[in-house]
């Protein structure tokens, strides 16, 4: 349906669906932006070289149909906004399941 | 005969709960809050994983899996998934202390 643009699509729409757990639940992800690096950066640089070397010995492929075709630093443009997009909603995820739940330190405070 | 992603993606999750007990040390596997967390991401993840690996935008090599596919997609991507979330959220709770 969104052709070439189809895998970036689903990560717009992840971004879109995680969006109210910042803006209604008062997730604090991107409003803190250094602890948000501190996490994004390693898991971003580690998990994008697993990619590449995979990419290389042949474990996966991706699709020209539903793909742009945009390679950086010889990843598809759309694994590298997979690489922040996913643990992005996963820290949302899990700050939003803090303000909802209390601590087990009892402090209340989610870390 | 040896299937690379899934020799990978058991390092990954072998090596992501090394680095929280020993490295990062933040609690996390002692802390409800992360395995919910967990299972949420988890069934968001089979959601993902099938819009990418069903048409398919991802294909997999069957040389490199074992065979058993969950929405399309390898039983390895769960560890990859794991691996990933589970390290951005120590790193998370890390980078807090």
């Amino acid at each position: 349906m969104f052709g070439r643009a189809t895998y970036l699509v689903l990560m717009a729409a992840c971004l879109l669906v995680t969006l109210p757990l910042e803006l209604v639940l008062k997730a604090g992800v991107y409003r803190r932006p250094r602890r948000w690096l501190a996490a994004l950066v390693p898991v971003f640089l580690a998990f994008s070289l697993w990619d590449w070397l995979a990419i290389r010995r042949g474990h996966w492929t991706y699709s020209p149909r539903y793909t742009t075709g945009i390679v950086l630093l010889g990843l598809p443009l759309e694994e590298l906004v997979f690489f922040v997009v996913v643990p992005t909603c996963a820290l949302l995820t899990y700050q939003a399941v803090a303000r909802l739940l209390p601590s087990p330190d009892r402090r209340g405070v989610p870390r | 005969m040896i299937h690379e992603y899934t020799v990978a993606a058991a390092a990954g999750i072998v090596l992501a709960v090394l680095l929280e007990l020993l490295v990062l040390r933040t609690g996390l596997f002692r802390d409800p809050r992360y395995w919910i967390t967990l299972a949420i991401v988890a069934a968001f993840q089979l959601l993902v994983n099938g819009v990418l690996t069903c048409p398919p935008i991802v294909s997999y090599n069957p040389t490199e899996i074992l065979g058993p596919r969950i929405a399309c997609a390898p039983i390895e991507d769960l560890g990859f998934g794991f691996a990933m979330v589970t390290t951005t959220i120590a790193l998370w709770r890390r980078a807090a202390a």
